[in-house]
């Protein structure tokens, strides 16, 4: 089904949301991916996944209390929903299977 | 503040994000970019923040973020606008006067709009039938001698076209042509006039006029080659006969027809009856010894390329510029210079000496353009003159529709939907209007018959069409933002109070424009007019009265004499080089006694009897013996100012002086009053009468008769007998002085037909506008009547403001159009006429009187009402 797959930016994105915790709006996940995996980072790149996210339903978004920076305007906060948990955790186990069958001496640095 | 003020984000850019993105979306990706543009503020100038934010701005433009243009709305937008199409109609129903005056007054300045679409088209339309016309140039010249102005020349010299051809790569065909190929061309017993151009052999590479018979290709290569149109083909060899390879005696030479073309289409500029192989010119001018090879001899030839794909005009223009560069070395007073004009725009470009056809010139082009686009101007003005008067009325509505649920859009929309309803109904009316037109314009000028005839395409319909949708939302668009504008809330608690009445002074200033604009045309025509006339009744100092002038078309002029004595009406013969004072002028180099002192001799040919029958005043000496016209010359008759430039004495003693002319020392015989030989607006300068008999082209005739109809018929059936080759070409003196300033003519004409046009329409509109004055004030007229005042008193209170607005437009217009003629048109010319209060003024006192009239009727009928009619309802 389409949809359901997770693309790598989209797992930074959502894996910088649930360490956000409640601060994750756009411009801090964007900060934080940056300073994370040192690459540069396009507010429209990282717009464009959450809104897939949401579309997606693994991330669920309000507004927040209007401030007087950002031009009076309220920031949207995001947070990791159950299905983005769930996908999360899958992804990760899979991984953790992938890790375990790869025999030891294969990723040794020579 | 004020900081805070300057560093907000740009906001257009916002703006734009505010439109195209999705309201769910706008408030937090907003947010961001105020985030992102204050952090830009800290590492960053203002400018590239700005510059930065638009460009995100710009990249946010996804389709996630789009708002949805529902469909909704658009279903919604249908249904509406048959409900505006339909209150537009009812509108237009219920205000007949009104509606009646906009689509008028439309229609008038729409039908010259479709006459200048039209005359557009075509003229644009010209050349683009060739294949890759939009490749295909030609050189033009630049020639400045010395530190005179430049002139600019459609011709250029051969040897620029065969420098071309041989050393300048990128182009993949190119063809020298020289004009005036032609003579009579017989063929057995038959002779017809022909007449063409000689063209090298790489003619039908370039352009591409169709080939009807034989191979284009080798067609101009041998000299004395000839290729026919099939018109001129059918001309010269009967029925049933193949003419390709027929031989053709022109001028005496054998030519043989290599191929037949269809005549050029009506849209080339290039048009010919005839091609000649240009090595025909060639191996003609060695046999003679000419060298037609000189950098100066560019007044006969004409060079066109199509430039191969890939090369632009500019690298063929440096390369050009490098041969002008050599060239112009070898001449230290004479500059020539190689320029590129695309085939496209020989017709709309810019007016050149020594065309090979005849053309339009942007210029009168852009001159009639603007004309007409002053009338349309009027006529909108109109439109939103009355609409904005009539608004108070449709403030209600507007209220309602808003209360309903319009946006302001939809209002605007509903408004000029209602102007372009009215605008394509005058479309209509314009269209007959134009077809009456037509024909006049195209019979203005023999040039205009010559290059145009508006012939209305399908495709023309739809510019018209779509020209009636612009002139409407242009129309419309002021009235409907104006009503748009309105808040429902106000509108129903009462209109009175509305700012609507503030827009009287917008409403004032476009009747004063109209008017204005209307007072230049009608003056402008005027003066023009009185110069035409100045023109033709100036004494030219010789009388013109009666004389006929047959051209001899290579006749021998004694043996057309001959026929012309035998006819007893005709009382005078005589006959000349040329006409004078019609605008060609003939010279030659004079000098008197000092080598070194020459000056310009214009002068004409004559005969014996010229001077006599003409009626020139002979101030000293003799007029030419009347001897056989074969002799040499050695006598001249010069005017006043040629013995006063050399300083020769009285006339009396300048009698048996000598003159060198052209290196032939000619005797005084005669010295004649000054007259006008040149145009009046010309100056006079030394001119004299040669006795040269083999420069004779022109017969002239007086003809002592009250029937002269009945005479020229005579003379041309006399013609017919002697000659039936060639067409009786014969004008008498006056006509070809009347079209000599035609240019006047067509000025005036074209210019007062303008004139009436923008008074009627500014005359509508101020009909208009009296009618609602006199509509909305009715009641005050009323109780003011009731309290006393006299019909003169209320007439005069209401025509008073629209008299006033006549005074300024008048002001405005009187000296504007004084220093235009003074200054711009009429400067340079030496006799004319002055411009006097009669034509200043006349056009105020008919626009005052028309003025009156239509305000006077008006305020007369509300004056005229009786009050307890209007008053009974209250």
């Amino acid at each position: 089904m389409k949809g359901t797959n997770l693309g790598e930016f989209e797992e930074v994105v959502l894996l910088t949301i649930a360490s956000l915790m409640s601060d994750a709006y756009s411009v801090a996940i964007c900060d934080e991916i940056e300073r994370i995996t040192e690459r540069s980072v396009k507010l429209g790149v990282v717009h464009a996944v959450l809104n897939r996210l949401e579309e997606k339903g693994y991330v669920l978004s309000q507004l927040g209390e209007a401030t007087k920076v950002r031009g009076g305007r309220r920031k949207r906060y995001f947070e990791v929903t159950d299905a983005g948990k769930a996908t999360l955790t899958k992804v990760k186990e899979q991984r953790d299977e992938l890790w375990r069958l790869i025999p030891e001496f294969n990723l040794k640095m020579i | 503040m004020n900081n805070k003020l300057t560093n907000q984000p740009p906001k257009w850019a916002n703006r734009f994000l505010e439109w195209y993105c999705r309201h769910d979306l706008l408030e937090d990706l907003q947010g961001d970019l105020y985030e992102h543009f204050d952090r830009n503020l800290t590492s960053k100038s203002l400018k590239s923040a700005k510059i930065t934010y638009w460009l995100d701005v710009i990249k946010f433009c996804r389709p996630y973020t789009i708002r949805k243009f529902k469909i909704v709305n658009n279903i919604n937008s249908i249904v509406m606008f048959k409900n505006y199409f339909k209150t537009s109609l009812r509108s237009i129903a219920r205000n007949k006067l009104f509606s009646a005056i906009n689509i008028f007054g439309l229609a008038v300045g729409m039908s010259v709009c479709l006459l200048m679409i039209t005359l557009f088209m075509e003229v644009r339309s010209y050349d683009r039938f060739h294949e890759d016309a939009e490749r295909i140039y030609r050189i033009n010249n630049i020639y400045q001698s010395l530190d005179e102005d430049p002139s600019y020349f459609a011709s250029t010299s051969i040897i620029a076209g065969k420098r071309l051809q041989e050393e300048v790569p990128g182009i993949d065909a190119s063809v020298i042509m020289r004009r005036n190929f032609g003579g009579d061309a017989k063929v057995d017993d038959k002779v017809v006039p022909l007449s063409g151009v000689y063209a090298s052999e790489g003619f039908f590479d370039v352009f591409s006029f169709k080939i009807l018979r034989g191979n284009g290709a080798t067609a101009l290569v041998e000299p004395y080659s000839l290729v026919l149109t099939d018109e001129t083909a059918s001309k010269i060899f009967d029925e049933g006969v193949d003419p390709l390879n027929q031989i053709i005696k022109v001028n005496d030479k054998d030519f043989k027809v290599t191929a037949i073309v269809e005549k050029p289409p009506f849209n080339s500029h290039l048009k010919f009856q005839s091609l000649a192989s240009f090595s025909t010119h060639e191996s003609q001018e060695k046999e003679r010894d000419n060298n037609i090879m000189g950098w100066t001899n560019m007044w006969m030839n004409y060079c066109y390329m199509k430039l191969a794909e890939g090369t632009t005009m500019q690298q063929i223009e440096e390369r050009l510029a490098k041969i002008s560069e050599e060239e112009n070395e070898k001449f230290d007073r004479i500059k020539i210079e190689l320029t590129l004009q695309s085939v496209l725009n020989i017709m709309t470009g810019p007016d050149l000496s020594n065309q090979i056809g005849p053309s339009i010139g942007g210029k009168g082009l852009w001159v009639f353009g603007l004309l007409v686009f002053v009338v349309i101007l009027s006529a909108g003005f109109n439109y939103t003159n009355l609409s904005i008067a009539r608004s108070l009325r449709r403030a209600k509505e507007v209220g309602v529709r808003k209360v309903v649920g319009a946006t302001r859009s939809q209002i605007i929309s509903q408004f000029i939907i209602e102007a372009c309803v009215i605008s394509v109904s005058s479309l209509v009316l314009a269209y007959f209007l134009f077809l009456v037109l037509k024909p006049y314009f195209l019979n203005l000028a023999p040039e205009i018959q010559q290059t145009l005839h508006l012939a209305t395409e399908p495709k023309l319909f739809i510019y018209f069409f779509l020209f009636a949708i612009l002139v409407g939302i242009l129309a419309g668009l002021f009235p409907a933002t104006l009503l748009s504008k309105l808040k429902a809330a106000q509108v129903m608690k009462g209109v009175s109070n509305t700012k609507l009445f503030s827009k009287i002074n917008l409403r004032k200033v476009l009747i004063v424009i109209q008017f204005t604009l209307s007072l230049v045309f009608i003056i402008s025509a005027s003066i023009a007019f009185k110069q035409y006339k100045y023109a033709l009744a100036f004494d030219l100092g010789y009388k013109t009265e009666n004389v006929l002038n047959i051209e001899l078309q290579g006749n021998d002029a004694d043996q057309v004499k001959s026929i012309y004595e035998a006819i007893p009406e005709v009382s005078e013969i005589a006959v000349s080089s040329h006409l004078l004072s019609v605008g060609s002028r003939w010279g030659a180099d004079m000098k008197y006694e000092d080598p070194m002192d020459s000056t310009t001799l214009w002068y004409a040919s004559i005969d014996g009897n010229y001077i006599p029958m003409m009626k020139h005043r002979l101030l000293a000496g003799t007029n030419f013996d009347q001897r056989p016209l074969q002799e040499e010359e050695s006598e001249i008759i010069v005017n006043e100012t040629t013995i006063k430039r050399f300083n020769v004495g009285t006339p009396e003693e300048s009698i048996g002086k000598y003159l060198k002319v052209d290196d032939k020392k000619l005797r005084i015989i005669g010295v004649i009053e000054d007259f006008h030989y040149a145009k009046v607006s010309e100056s006079i300068e030394c001119f004299g009468f040669r006795y040269q008999p083999k420069e004779v082209y022109t017969i002239n005739l007086k003809i002592a008769s009250p029937d002269l109809l009945g005479t020229m018929e005579k003379i041309a059936s006399a013609w017919n007998d002697f000659d039936p080759v060639h067409e009786f070409d014969a004008t008498f003196y006056d006509e070809k002085l009347q079209k000599a300033y035609s240019e006047y003519s067509v000025m005036f004409t074209l210019v007062g037909f303008l004139a009436f046009l923008t008074m009627t329409i500014a005359s509508l509109g101020l009909l208009g506008m009296a009618v609602y004055t006199a509509e909305t004030r009715v009641k005050e007229i009323s109780i003011r009547k009731v309290l006393g005042a006299t019909e003169g008193s209320l007439i005069t209170l209401l025509a008073k403001g629209f008299m006033w607005l006549l005074v300024i437009s008048a002001a405005i217009a009187v000296p504007l159009a004084y220093y235009f003629f003074d200054n711009v048109i009429l400067q340079g010319a030496v006799n004319r006429a002055s411009i006097g209060a009669i034509e200043l003024f006349g056009g105020v006192l008919i626009i005052f009187t028309i003025g009156f009239i239509t305000i006077g009727s008006q305020t007369w009928k509300a004056a005229k009402a009786n009050p307890a009619n209007t008053l009974r309802n209250e």
